[in-house]
């Protein structure tokens, strides 16, 4: 193996680009001529617009031009898509128009109804402020409650009652047979509580028009610019993708929220058309809590069913799920076929039934956020497990034992609709339980509690569907794209190699993990590989990142690829050494005859490729450049387990995390490091969700959470030191062997952390505590 | 950011002039609560008037039983100093809690009590230590000088130019940080001094203020027992998103007595 090949802890490339300021981020990139952007956007929850007057506005200095949403509409353009349908009991979900620029009615705080376009970015904020927009405020629905009730006010006319689908997975009737002979019913009510992403980069964007060429290219912090050129060509601006680039740069941090197709980006790039001058956008933080999409905000009611022995019967979940005021891009998916199907956790549970009810209301809209459902069913699988264990005084390690799916079952059809690879949970709970003293927690308790302190323990043995995803089958369920990936190796005549991605990197450290590939397959140095993402007029095609699929997908389109380069190189190594191409074997970057000692280097094929004088050119083309696309044959089930500990001070409420170990199985491992840096994310992206981030909007629909002086991101000091290790069951099929690891962190923590917390707080009577968990929650619980 | 004059001032005096000339001028010291509210537009100053360069308002010195500190030092250099160490250590232990680094290292005690935010900590320092707040014109003792929420005694243009800190026999502060901003949801300052005991309490209302009980409770018995049982009244306390009025009552007691303990 070369040193920096498969299973090397490489220091990431992109790094010293990255730690020296030299990063290349969309608000870096200036055209020359460039105008500006700032968007006027509703102060209001709900209300009509009665009047535009941009007249005071566009006399004012350095203004270019300002566009309304009725602009827009006279336009005759299209409305932002959505990417999945999901198809309720009583058919397709309800669908309303989302205009880029609101003309009639804003439906959220954050809602944009004209963009002012000047000079400068002051000079168009000034302009902005000048806009007079008369509104006539409406009451908002700011909540799935408020929404569901009874004379609600309605944010679409298209969806009376506020319901977008009423959706079901599973036959009720069968379930309820089930729970009919149960022992013991255990039963919980949960809020999965509503996040703000905040990614390091706040979106932006830089359209721009050729008229030379009549060629548009945007520049956008997208994790996947393909998508963001068919939605906003096809189906919004109808532009031809040979006439339109996408291109998404060095983008830091999106977490789910830089997947969509948002308004901006299409109003920039229609309006570059018109002023002929490149436009530039960057939001401020406070335009990124209210435009950004939004995650999770669920509200749940389930039961689980067991025997005497433990043995789960049945499940029940019954969700509400808020979709905000418009459908994002992904948004309906969530909920349903990235949720309910992931109901079953690592349990053998029979019978499972989920009714979701998705719900618009006058807030930001809500899709994928790191985990993208998947923490939403581990929420609630494993609190309710961990709920029934301690209901029925059986240890909740050991119930979970009696459940597992066991490591000789795969693959193992679920109730749920899922067909899991493989696995092994005993695996994985066993070794977490031995890095976090699960033995020893008893005395650790009794040490705490002389100290004043409140101490528990909690448990979350999580399951993810990753490696998004094969085609048909997500057709079958109403998605609108493809979910493939596409990888381009292009070998140079010295032997060196560009590869280009249909994933895009902001944070994954794709352009180490790919190169090390590379290097191993090849045999060429790490240094010699560069991988390119992030632009529709380099990368022949993509569906970009999320889902914890861009290894398990893109780095199998990259194997597969690499497959056709050795074949090909393989006869041209042949054709050099007069041998058969069976005979040839290839191994660090040597060609050699079998049984001889006839070899002949990489580079040497490589530069015969290009340079095509004693080359077999009747058989085969010159070049060594070869593209594939890989859609994989099913999804990947990365698996794990983690406990968290944690100490809660009664005199104030405080929760601290005095421990927290993670097993997780992500497949084959490229480079361990990286893991572990995206585990560490992960982990404390979900710690913040149970302790700290809540996202707080008031009944009126304004969001009092709006910057960081209320909203509580997490700090390096909120976390221990975490103890993280793997486990490996291969994915058995993908060429990898490779199952994802972006998102289990945020997954499985949550669970984790507030069976800890409600562990802690049981002895002092209190059943129910709401993420997030934060002081004043936890002395109110403890002094109701 | 609307438009506006940018001076740098030279001298106190030059400060002084340089806003009286301006239509709306502010001061600047070092931006941290005031360059926000510029950017977001919620305030529109003709003039800005930096405190930057004005090297009389920088420093700290000890004598006499007093630490004096100069209103443009920030509040790393308070947390710093070994002499406010030696001197008052709580007040080191105060401005080695505020904010972050980055915030330590560019706000200054002068615009942090001349904005007197409801939920900053210098103020209980103030008020706790029986401090005085020194300017251009007078000098105001620290319990007439915080007058309400964002509100203070200084009059239109009027510079603070130091705050006086008397060394008390021993004290102590402890605070409960809001877990977003991390400004205090109570914070408590307990002094004993030898004008008496003192207890401020900051974050948990309007403005900071003096729990005239527990210091009546502490002065015949200075212990965290003497507090035992004792919250603050919920009647007049700030309530929103992160806290009651309730928790931040029951929050004053457990800090006092926290502080109590902290004075050995
Ligand atoms: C992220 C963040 C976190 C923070 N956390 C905390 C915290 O935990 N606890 C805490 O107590 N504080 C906290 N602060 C406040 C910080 O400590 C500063 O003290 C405060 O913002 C004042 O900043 P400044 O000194 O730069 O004054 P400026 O912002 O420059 O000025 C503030 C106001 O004071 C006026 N002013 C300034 N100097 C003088 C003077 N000499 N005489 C008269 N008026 C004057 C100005 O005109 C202005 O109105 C935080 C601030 C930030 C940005």
């Amino acid at each position: 193996m070369p040193k920096d090949g498969i299973g090397a802890s490489v220091k990431r490339k992109e790094d010293y680009r990255f730690i020296t300021g030299q990063g290349a981020y969309t608000d870096d990139i200036d055209r020359p001529g460039q105008t500006y952007a700032v968007f006027v956007r509703s102060p209001h929850a709900h209300a009509r617009i009665a009047s535009v007057d941009t007249s005071a506005a566009a006399a004012m200095p350095g203004v270019v031009k300002i566009l309304t949403g009725a602009d827009y509409a006279a336009d005759g353009l299209g409305g932002l898509p959505c990417g999945w349908q999901v198809t309720g009991k009583d058919g397709p979900m309800v669908e309303p128009p989302h205009p880029p620029l609101a003309a009639d009615r804003v439906r959220h705080v954050g809602d944009q109804l004209a963009v002012v376009i000047a000079n400068s970015a002051a000079e168009a904020r000034d302009a902005a402020e000048a806009v007079a927009v008369e509104y006539e405020p409406l009451a908002a629905a700011a909540s799935i409650d408020a929404a569901l009730s009874p004379g609600a006010p309605q944010v679409h006319d298209e969806a009376p009652g506020n319901l977008c689908y009423d959706w079901e997975l599973g036959d009720k009737a069968d379930v309820d047979a089930a729970f009919a002979g149960a022992h013991h019913v255990t039963r919980v009510e949960l809020v999965n509580n509503r996040l703000v992403p905040n990614a390091m980069e706040p979106r932006a964007a830089v359209a721009e028009y050729d008229r030379a060429t009549r060629e548009y290219t945007l520049y956008t912090t997208s994790q996947n610019p393909h998508v963001i050129r068919l939605l906003m060509g096809a189906f919004v601006l109808q532009l031809p993708e040979h006439r339109l680039r996408v291109v998404a740069p060095d983008v830091g941090g999106g977490f789910g929220s830089k997947i969509f197709h948002y308004a901006e980006e299409a109003i920039l790039t229609w309006a570059a058309g018109k002023v002929a001058r490149p436009i530039k956008w960057t939001a401020e933080r406070a335009e990124s809590f209210v435009t950004d999409a939004h995650g999770r905000d669920h509200v749940t009611v389930a039961e689980l069913a067991l025997d005497a022995d433990g043995k789960f019967l049945g499940l029940k979940v019954d969700t509400r799920a808020n979709m905000g005021a418009y459908l994002s891009t992904f948004a309906p998916c969530v909920p349903t076929y990235l949720y309910a199907t992931l109901l079953a956790g690592q349990y053998t549970t029979p019978k499972i039934w989920c009714g979701v009810q998705a719900v618009f209301t006058h807030t930001v809209p809500v899709d994928a956020y790191r985990g993208a459902g998947r923490p939403e069913a581990t929420f609630v699988v494993e609190r309710i497990v961990e709920t029934a264990a301690h209901e029925m005084g059986i240890d909740p390690a050991e119930l979970r034992r009696r459940n597992f799916v066991p490591p000789d079952a795969f693959p193992y059809q679920t109730p749920v609709a899922l067909v899991y690879d493989s696995g092994d949970y005993e695996g994985t709970l066993a070794a977490a339980l031995a890095d976090a003293d699960y033995n020893g927690f008893a005395a650790r308790r009794t040490e705490a509690e002389a100290r004043g302190k409140l101490r528990g323990i909690g448990l979350s043995a999580y399951i993810e569907a990753c490696g998004i995803a094969p085609s048909a089958v997500v057709g079958s369920l109403g998605a609108r794209a493809g979910l493939y990936e596409c990888g381009e190796v292009r070998v140079h005549p010295t032997g060196s190699v560009t590869f280009f991605t249909g994933t895009h990197s902001h944070g994954q450290g794709h352009e180490t993990t790919f190169a090390q590939i590379i290097a191993e397959r090849l045999g060429v140095d790490i240094d010699a590989v560069e991988v390119v993402h992030g632009d529709t007029s380099k990368i022949p095609f993509g569906m970009g990142t999320y889902g914890s699929r861009s290894l398990a997908v893109g780095g199998s389109a990259l194997s597969r690829a690499l497959d056709k380069v050795e074949t090909k190189a393989k006869r041209i190594a042949a054709h050099l050494m007069e041998a058969s191409e069976a005979d040839i074997e290839f191994a660090d970057g040597q060609f050699t005859v079998a049984g001889t000692d006839k070899s002949v280097g990489f580079g040497d094929v490589a530069l015969t490729a290009y340079v095509p004088h004693n080359y077999p050119i009747e058989e085969l083309e010159p070049g060594l450049d070869e593209t594939a696309y890989y859609d994989p044959a099913n999804f990947t089930f990365p698996a794990g387990c983690h406990v968290c500990e944690v100490e809660i001070d009664p005199d104030t409420g405080a929760v601290e995390i005095v421990n927290f170990a993670a097993s997780d199985d992500f497949g084959n491992v490229i480079n361990p490091m990286i893991v572990e840096g995206q585990v560490h994310g992960g982990i404390v992206q979900g710690v913040g969700q149970a302790l700290l981030e809540g996202c707080v909007y008031g009944d009126d629909g304004q969001l009092a959470t709006g910057s960081y002086m209320d909203y509580t991101m997490p700090r390096a000091d909120d976390v221990p030191s975490f103890t993280v290790s793997t486990r490996t069951t291969p994915c058995p099929h993908n060429p990898l062997g490779a199952k994802g690891c972006g998102e289990a962190g945020a997954i499985a923590a949550p669970a984790a952390v507030m069976n800890a917390v409600h562990h802690a707080l049981a002895s002092r009577g209190v059943s129910r505590i709401d993420m997030p968990a934060t002081p004043a929650r936890v002395w109110q619980a403890l002094n109701a | 950011m609307h438009d506006f004059t940018y001076h740098a001032a030279g001298s106190v005096a030059d400060a002084a002039a340089k806003v009286a000339g301006g239509e709306d001028a502010v001061l600047m010291a070092g931006g941290m609560t005031l360059l926000p509210t510029l950017k977001q537009r919620l305030a529109q100053p003709s003039d800005v008037v930096d405190l930057a360069a004005v090297a009389e308002l920088r420093g700290i010195q000890v004598s006499g039983g007093a630490v004096t500190v100069g209103a443009m030092t920030v509040h790393d250099a308070v947390a710093n100093s070994s002499e406010v160490a030696a001197a008052i250590p709580a007040l080191a232990d105060v401005a080695g809690h505020i904010g972050d680094p980055q915030v330590r290292n560019r706000g200054t005690i002068g615009g942090s009590i001349a904005n007197n935010d409801p939920a900053a900590d210098y103020p209980a320092a103030l008020v706790g230590l029986g401090a005085t707040v020194c300017t251009d014109r007078r000098e105001i003792a620290a319990d007439d000088f915080f007058t309400g929420m964002f509100e203070t005694a200084l009059d239109e243009g009027e510079i603070v130019t130091a705050v006086r800190f008397p060394a008390p026999e021993t004290a102590a502060y402890v605070k409960f940080p809001n877990p977003a901003s991390r400004y205090a949801i109570v914070g408590v300052f307990v002094a004993r001094t030898a004008g008496g005991v003192r207890v401020a309490v900051t974050g948990a209302a309007g403005c900071v203020y003096r729990e005239t009980a527990m210091e009546a409770a502490l002065e015949g018995n200075f212990s965290a027992a003497a507090l035992e049982g004792m919250t603050a009244s919920a009647d007049d306390l700030n309530e929103d998103i992160h806290a009651s009025a309730e928790y931040r009552a029951h929050l004053v007691g457990v800090m006092a007595r926290r502080a109590v303990a902290a004075c050995g």
